[in-house]
């Protein structure tokens, strides 16, 4: 019997969603799509209209560039390889093991957005020693800080979209030690939170310009304003080039993320929010 | 089913691979071992964080000369120019932060709305991961071909009879800087307010309409108490991201707004006089204390938010 009316309301219940779902997008919401999208492309449409097509054809062959570019690549190969090694690893483990450290290294990881870069390299330039002082490669070292927020959030959004715990019990009920737990079962599971981290450091590295003028090393950004004096179009086309570069790899990677988690069932992850299947319509 | 489950077990059950609590371990050194996980994690931060900000404040009241202990560093940067220069930067950071913040409010619940998986939504997102750090000459160049004197905006809209030049717009004072300031701001904003609408339970706003409410009572009674915990939580975090912002501010205006980061980029970069030498570090330390300050607050919003949120 309570079945039967169980099975009543229910079938009450489910007519409206079609409707619900198919609930038309609000008049409010387009326009203010609508007007974000014009503050935003306006200024990009401006600076390419200024460029010029040609301009970004003759980016590659200015003096100087590969240089700037190469030191940059490099700086964010270094920075992204201890970010990954450093955040990974406690990520996971403070979601397994210290759940309630959650929210403490939540707010130490938002700390570089707050902390002035210049008050951080005056600082960092008082204490580091000699060797490091006297290679670029000091910057790597305190853009993992920098990288800290997005790299966090992103690992924090991937880590709560699976069932890390499930994972991870049946891995060892399998017989799987740490280690290959941690490779075969959770980082193939993180991968898009994983590339999503990674594309946010590189951006960073690529457009950080405060710290490393003030420490007096040419990286890319340093370059496109130095040669901002020679050409500016050039410079504005290099500047155009990685930021629409960046933002291609990084809509790749989250595409291709969806595509996955449609196929497999599991949790979408968008950079840095969660769209569960149960909690959602 | 397993997701209301996970977050029920305790933090190091022992279903835990590889170190779970061992018989005969005394619980303090349990404990101590757990923590160990998150050790090189803080070493990091100790050594690339808090070390650099100790020696600030310790440079602070340092005589440049004699290395003596002195109060004259602290007693220049808070007044004069330095004064001046915290002023404004406050005044320009609570600009930047409020107004971004609502904008970005709304935007983001839009994105929030749009339908799971939908490109615009996957555009936007991405889109706001690149535009948060985008910053410094080239956003600054942007909007000179913008908004200049001579920018596209500036003729399209003198062609349809109103100058902004002649309105009072200007692109190279506090407004013009707090408009570009939007341009990294809103997309800030939109990433970390994203997750908390998530937050927002789908259950509670059926329960809200079975129970009549339309939707302005829905947000008034339960969306936005839920939500404003994590709403001024972001407003802190948008006014330290505008109060730490310089290269944008620095190749706007070239120094013509005495902003606080500006003044400390000049002390490193040598334009300083004789002796005071280390007031660029009084004027870090004040920095750092304000934003010290400002997470103190965060931290409580956090635990405020926790209540709902997860």
């Amino acid at each position: 019997m309570a079945a039967v009316i169980g099975d009543e309301l229910a079938g009450e219940a489910v007519p409206p969603r079609p409707h619900r779902k198919r609930r038309s997008y609000p008049v409010w919401r387009w326009i203010i799509l609508v007007l974000t999208a014009v503050y935003f492309l306006i200024p990009l449409y401006a600076a390419l209209r200024f460029a010029g097509i040609a301009s970004f054809g003759q980016v590659v062959h200015q003096t100087g560039f590969s240089d700037a570019l190469i030191l940059s690549l490099k700086l964010a190969v270094i920075t992204t390889v201890l970010t990954m090694a450093l955040m990974v690893p406690t990520t996971i483990y403070v979601h397994l093991r210290l759940p309630g450290l959650r929210r403490l290294l939540e707010s130490i990881t938002i700390l570089p957005i707050v902390i002035p870069p210049v008050v951080l390299i005056v600082g960092v330039l008082q204490v580091a020693p000699g060797y490091l002082k006297s290679t670029p490669y000091l910057l790597g070292l305190v853009y993992v800080i920098l990288a800290m927020p997005f790299a966090y959030r992103s690992l924090d959004a991937g880590l709560r979209a699976l069932e890390l715990r499930t994972l991870v019990d049946a891995a060892s009920s399998l017989g799987a030690g740490w280690l290959s737990t941690l490779w075969r079962v959770i980082l193939p599971n993180l991968r898009t939170a994983l590339l999503s981290a990674t594309v946010l450091t590189v951006a960073l590295v690529l457009g950080e310009f405060t710290m490393a003028s003030l420490d007096l090393y040419q990286t890319f950004p340093v370059w496109i304003v130095a040669f901002d004096q020679t050409s500016g179009p050039v410079s504005t086309a290099a500047s155009l080039l990685a930021l629409f570069v960046t933002w291609l790899f990084l809509l790749l990677i989250v595409t291709v993320g969806s595509r996955r988690a449609r196929r497999t069932g599991g949790a979408q992850v968008d950079l840095i929010s969660v769209t569960r299947r149960d909690t959602v319509r | 089913m397993t997701a209301k489950a996970a977050p029920a077990a305790a933090p190091g059950s022992v279903s835990d691979p590889g170190a779970g609590p061992r018989r005969g371990w005394p619980p303090a050194l349990h404990r101590a071992r757990v923590l160990a996980g998150v050790v090189p994690f803080f070493l990091y931060i100790l050594l690339f964080l808090g070390i650099p900000a100790a020696a600030i404040a310790y440079g602070a009241f340092q005589d440049p000369d004699t290395g003596q202990f002195t109060l004259s560093n602290i007693q220049t940067a808070t007044h004069g120019i330095y004064l001046h220069g915290f002023l404004i930067t406050a005044e320009l950071s609570v600009i930047t932060a409020v107004v971004p913040g609502i904008l970005g409010l709304f935007i983001g619940y839009a994105i929030y709305t749009a339908r799971r998986g939908a490109l615009l939504r996957r555009i936007a997102i991405t889109a706001s991961g690149v535009f948060a750090n985008f910053g410094g000459v080239p956003l600054a160049f942007l909007f000179i071909a913008t908004l200049g004197t001579t920018g596209i905006a500036t003729r399209w809209l003198t062609a349809i009879g109103f100058n902004p030049y002649e309105n009072g717009f200007n692109l190279y004072d506090l407004g013009g800087v707090a408009l570009v300031y939007l341009y990294f701001q809103i997309p800030l904003m939109v990433l970390i307010i994203l997750p908390a609408f998530e937050g927002l339970r789908p259950a509670w706003r059926e329960a809200a309409q079975n129970m009549g409410a339309g939707t302005w009572q829905y947000w008034r009674r339960i969306g936005g108490p839920v939500l404003m915990p994590s709403f001024l939580g972001c407003l802190l975090l948008l006014f330290g991201s505008a109060f730490s912002a310089y290269a944008t501010a620095e190749a706007l205006t070239s120094g013509t707004i005495p902003l606080t980061a500006i003044q400390i980029g000049s002390f490193l970069n040598g334009n300083v006089l004789a002796g005071q030498q280390n007031v660029g570090k009084a004027l870090g330390l004040g920095m750092v204390l304000i934003i010290a300050v400002l997470m103190v607050f965060y931290a409580m919003l956090q635990r405020r938010a926790a209540r709902w949120l997860q």
